[in-house]
C-alpha cells in the first residue's frame, strides 16, 4: 500500500475542510472497500481523513421517520428495533450482503460510497473508464457475466454492488450531506448516477461533501416485504440479480408497491413503472407475472449476461409472491 | 502468548533497532521530521489537531490486546493484522487473502468480530482487541477450542484461528440457533479443506452446553 498523510478531525466542518484542500484525499470510515482498493492500487490516496471519531452514529426517530447516522455500522442498522419494526426490508437487504465481520465494520455512509466489483475496475493492468477515464471498457467485450442490463453506456457496464442501496432506494430515503458550502439533502434516487460519458463519477456528491445521515420517511411498507438475492453461492457473494419488494396490501388489493433491483445497473434500480402498474391491482400470481415483465422494459444484455434477462423477472416474481404471502 | 509476557514493544530495543525495513523507515523519517513543525502548525489552524501524521511518520497508538495494554508506533498504512503479527508477534491470527474475503484474520474489537486485514491499526486507538491467543484461560482451552479438537473442525488449520474467533462471536450474537443459521453466519470464514460440517458440529456442541 502506498504511503499517505493521515488526518483525524473531531468535527464535521474540519473533516470537510481537510478534504477540499490539497492532495488527492479520501474519507476513511469502515475501510472495508477503501483499504482493499488501496492494497490493489486501484485507489491511491495521498491523504486519508479518518472520520470515525465524528458524532455521526445515532439511529433515531424524527418527526417524519427515522434518521440513520452515516457512521452507524451495517450490523447496528440491521438489528436496530426501530429499523426492524418500521423498515424490515432494510434489515433483510443488509443481512444479505457481505459477511458478519464486514457488516460489523462497514458503515451506512461507506456502503453508499461502495465502488463497483467489476473485475476490470479492480485489475490495474486492464482498461477501465471508471478507474482511468478514456482508457476504454474491458468488460464491454470481455467477461461480462456480472454486468449491467439496464442503463449502461458504451463507456461502462459495471453495476453497483450494494444490497443496502436497493432497499434504501425502494424506501425513498434521503441522503444528508455537509460540505464547505453548507448542508444539502439529496433524494436517494438522485444520489447514484448512470455511467453515461462519465463512469468515473459514481454519484452526485461534490468534492469534499460528507454524508452525515440517511433519513427514511415513515411508510406503510413494513409488513409485506421480501429481499431476494440470487448469487453464485448460498451466502457471501455479490448479487447476480437481487430484488427488494415492499407491498402495502389491504383487503387483497395492492394499495402501493415499492420495488428495486440490485446487480443490474450502475445504480440501485428502482422500478417506478412496475410500482405504478401494481397500484390498485388485486394480489394474484397473474398480476405479479405481468409486473415482472414490465420491470424488464429497456433491458439489454451482453455476451455473457444474457441469463439475467430471464433471471431478473423470475427473481422479481418470486420476491413479489413471497412478500405477498402467495404460494407460487 | 508473546503478547501477554512482552513489555511495551515500543520501549524495547528490538522495536527500535530491528530490521533493515525499520532502518529504511527511519531514513525516510528524517525527511518527515524536517517537515513536521510547519505541518503541525497548519494542522492546528485547520482544526485537524486531534491526530495528524505525515507520509513517513509513525503515529503513537494505544490499545489493549488480550488484556495487555500496549503503546506502539505505527505507520498509518499498517493494518491491525500486520500490527498484531509483525510488531506484537501474535502470529495466531492468520493472513489469508488480506482482502476481507476469507476471514482467516478475524479478531474481536471491543467484543465484535472484524476482519483485521481491512482495519488500519491507527483507527483502533483505545480499543480492546481479542485474538486467538487471548481465548484460553491459562492452560485451559476455551470451550470452542476444545470443541474444534473434539469434532475435528480443521484439517490444515490455517483458517482455524479465524473460524474459532468467528464461532465464538456467532454464539454471542445469538446466531447459532440452527445449522442453517450457523452456516449463514459463518459464511465469512472460508475453509479450503472443507471442514465445514465438523465446524458446524463444534459450534452446535458449544451452543448446547458442550454436549457432543
Amino acid at each position: 500500500m502506498n504511503q499517505f498523510q493521515y488526518v483525524r478531525p473531531a468535527e464535521v466542518p474540519a473533516a470537510a475542510k481537510a478534504f477540499t484542500k490539497g492532495p488527492n484525499t479520501h474519507f476513511l470510515a469502515g475501510g472495508t472497500n477503501l483499504i482493499d482498493l488501496m492494497k490493489m492500487g486501484v485507489v491511491v490516496p495521498e491523504r486519508l481523513v479518518d472520520i470515525n471519531h465524528l458524532p455521526l452514529k445515532k439511529i433515531e426517530k424524527t418527526p417524519g421517520g427515522i434518521s440513520i447516522g452515516a457512521l452507524a455500522t451495517n450490523t447496528e442498522v440491521s438489528i436496530h428495533p426501530l429499523i426492524k419494526e418500521s423498515f424490515p426490508l432494510l434489515s433483510l437487504a443488509i443481512n444479505a450482503g457481505a459477511s458478519p465481520q464486514l457488516r460489523n465494520m462497514a458503515t451506512v455512509g461507506g456502503n453508499l460510497m461502495q465502488r463497483t466489483r467489476c473485475p476490470y475496475f479492480f485489475d490495474t493492468t486492464m482498461p477501465c473508464n471508471k478507474r482511468v477515464p478514456g482508457s476504454g471498457c474491458g468488460a464491454l467485450e470481455g467477461i461480462n457475466r456480472m454486468h449491467a442490463i439496464f442503463g449502461a453506456s458504451d463507456k461502462c457496464i459495471a453495476v453497483n454492488p450494494s444490497d443496502m442501496n436497493v432497499a434504501l432506494t425502494a424506501l425513498d430515503a434521503t441522503v444528508h450531506v455537509t460540505g464547505l458550502k453548507g448542508k444539502r439533502a439529496i433524494k436517494f434516487a438522485d444520489f447514484h448516477r448512470l455511467p453515461g460519458e462519465h463512469p468515473e463519477l459514481d454519484n452526485t456528491l461534490q468534492k469534499g461533501e460528507l454524508i452525515t445521515s440517511v433519513d427514511i420517511p415513515v411508510s406503510p411498507y413494513n409488513k409485506n416485504v421480501h429481499y431476494l438475492k440470487v448469487r453464485d453461492r448460498t451466502s457471501y457473494a455479490f448479487a447476480l440479480v437481487s430484488a427488494g419488494v415492499a407491498l402495502n396490501i389491504e383487503n387483497n388489493t395492492i394499495q402501493g408497491a415499492r420495488l428495486a433491483m440490485g446487480g443490474v445497473a450502475h445504480k440501485p434500480w428502482r422500478l417506478t413503472e412496475t410500482e405504478a402498474f401494481l397500484k390498485g391491482k388485486p394480489v394474484s400470481l397473474d398480476v405479479f407475472k405481468q409486473a415482472s415483465q414490465i420491470a424488464m422494459q429497456g433491458a439489454r444484455a451482453y455476451e455473457y449476461n444474457k441469463f439475467k434477462l430471464k433471471l431478473a423477472p423470475n427473481t422479481i416474481l418470486q420476491a413479489l409472491t413471497t412478500a405477498a404471502g402467495l404460494k407460487a | 502468548m508473546s503478547g501477554k509476557k512482552s513489555n511495551n514493544p515500543s520501549d524495547s530495543e528490538e522495536f527500535l533497532n530491528g530490521t533493515r525495513r525499520d532502518f529504511l523507515k527511519k531514513s525516510s523519517l528524517l525527511t518527515a521530521v524536517a517537515l513536521t513543525p510547519g505541518r503541525v502548525v497548519k494542522a492546528a489552524e485547520e482544526q485537524w489537531d486531534e491526530k495528524i501524521a505525515g507520509v513517513f511518520e509513525k503515529v503513537s497508538l494505544h490499545l489493549e490486546v488480550n488484556g495487555v495494554k500496549h503503546t506502539v508506533a505505527v505507520e498509518p498504512r499498517v493494518t491491525l493484522l500486520d500490527l498484531l503479527r509483525e510488531q506484537l508477534h501474535l502470529t495466531g491470527t492468520k493472513k489469508g487473502c488480506d482482502r476481507g474475503q476469507c476471514g482467516a484474520c478475524t479478531v474481536h474489537v471491543n467484543g465484535v468480530r472484524v476482519n483485521s486485514c481491512l482495519s488500519l491499526a491507527v483507527t483502533n486507538e483505545g480499543k480492546k482487541i481479542t485474538t486467538i491467543e487471548g481465548l484460553a484461560n491459562g492452560d485451559e482451552l476455551h470451550p470452542m477450542q476444545e470443541a474444534f479438537i473434539e469434532h475435528d473442525g480443521f484439517q490444515c488449520g490455517y483458517c482455524t484461528s479465524g473460524q474459532i474467533m468467528s464461532a465464538v462471536a456467532c454464539i454471542h450474537e445469538g446466531h447459532a440457533g440452527s445449522e442453517a443459521e450457523i452456516r449463514e453466519h459463518m459464511s465469512g470464514n472460508i475453509c479450503r479443506c472443507g471442514a465445514y460440517p465438523n465446524i458446524v458440529n463444534a459450534i452446535q456442541a458449544v451452543k448446547n452446553g458442550g454436549q457432543s
